[in-house]
């Protein structure tokens, strides 16, 4: 399996993500400058968190318009795994590939701390290897996570079984209904402002994290027929 | 031709950093500031003269960049 890990000027978790996806799954990946048009090899896109163009106008605002960005909706189309994590979450909602929009905390502060997330939806590609229902802990570190969409919006992520992860504890930023993270409606597209990446070992302070890439992996090989693993 | 938009928060959406600023106010002794909404003001300078297109073409440019309208509105403005 091939994994993507988008690049724009401003990302600051490419690392993390990068490095993430070697040490759990051991599998190919490679950085995408956000200038690339071509996906055509990679199984799954990753998103990663930082201040792309500084967030200027407004948190991922400039990014949905890179020219990678075309590939990411087709390769989201194709009903590849993508996931957005942070202000790659932000990136993906601006983009329109997520309903809904990441506003400023409502505390107005940058909150940088480990949370407890219930997991909502353990059916989709990237979070297969959780229980429903399960709590994880993984850090958040953001300014403005704030979830928002309007009524109706909310009704059909709930009828179509969308939230993927909710605060279980204090809601750090006012999120409406605690969502933390949501997927599209195929599944395939998950976006969450909490960060797995720096969640995969013990000596980061938790090791949750790390089964959203064995996930994914193993949702790919089930997909290709391939035996899966632990 | 110029054209000033305004990019305000929906009504029906926090704005936690404007009801920072109303605290303040408060505090400083403005106590009649019952609310504050916090937007964004920008001003486009256009190379056309033709005000239907430039109506035309800043509404598309708020709608694809400039306001998410999820959460925001947008309203603007042509002179010259």
């Amino acid at each position: 399996m091939k994994f993507a890990v988008l690049v724009f000027p401003g990302s600051n978790c490419d690392i993390d993500m990068l490095k993430a996806v070697e040490d759990v799954v051991q599998q190919p990946v490679d950085y995408v400058w956000y200038t690339s048009t071509d996906l055509s090899q990679y199984d799954a896109i990753l998103v990663p968190g930082g201040f792309s163009y500084g967030d200027y106008l407004r948190c991922g605002a400039m990014a949905q318009l890179a020219p990678v960005m075309q590939e990411v909706r087709k390769a989201a189309e194709e009903g590849k795994f993508v996931l957005g994590v942070c202000n790659g979450f932000q990136i993906l909602t601006e983009a329109g590939l997520l309903p809904g929009a990441l506003i400023r905390n409502n505390s107005l502060k940058f909150r940088c701390h480990p949370v407890d997330l219930r997991v909502e939806n353990a059916g989709t590609g990237f979070t297969k290897d959780y229980e429903q229902g399960e709590v994880v802990r993984i850090p958040i570190a953001h300014g403005e996570g704030n979830f928002y969409c309007d009524e109706e919006t909310l009704a059909s992520l709930r009828k179509n079984n969308q939230i993927v992860f909710r605060y279980a504890g204090d809601n750090p930023n006012g999120s409406v209904d605690n969502i933390a993270g949501i997927c599209n409606e195929k599944g395939n597209v998950v976006g969450m402002m909490p960060h797995p990446e720096r969640a995969v070992s013990e000596l980061l302070g938790s090791k949750d994290g790390a089964r959203m890439f064995t996930s994914v992996l193993n949702a790919w090989r089930e997909r290709n027929g391939a035996a899966s693993v632990r | 031709m110029k054209a000033t938009v305004y990019v305000t928060i929906k009504e029906n959406v926090l704005d936690p950093q404007g009801n920072a600023v109303q605290g303040s106010l408060q505090t400083l002794g403005f106590g009649e500031v019952s609310k504050v909404r916090i937007g964004k003001y920008l001003e486009l300078q256009l190379d056309t003269n033709d005000r239907a297109e430039a109506e035309k073409r800043v509404k598309a440019m708020c709608e694809k960049l400039l306001a998410n309208t999820v959460v925001e509105d947008y309203r603007f403005e042509l002179e010259g």
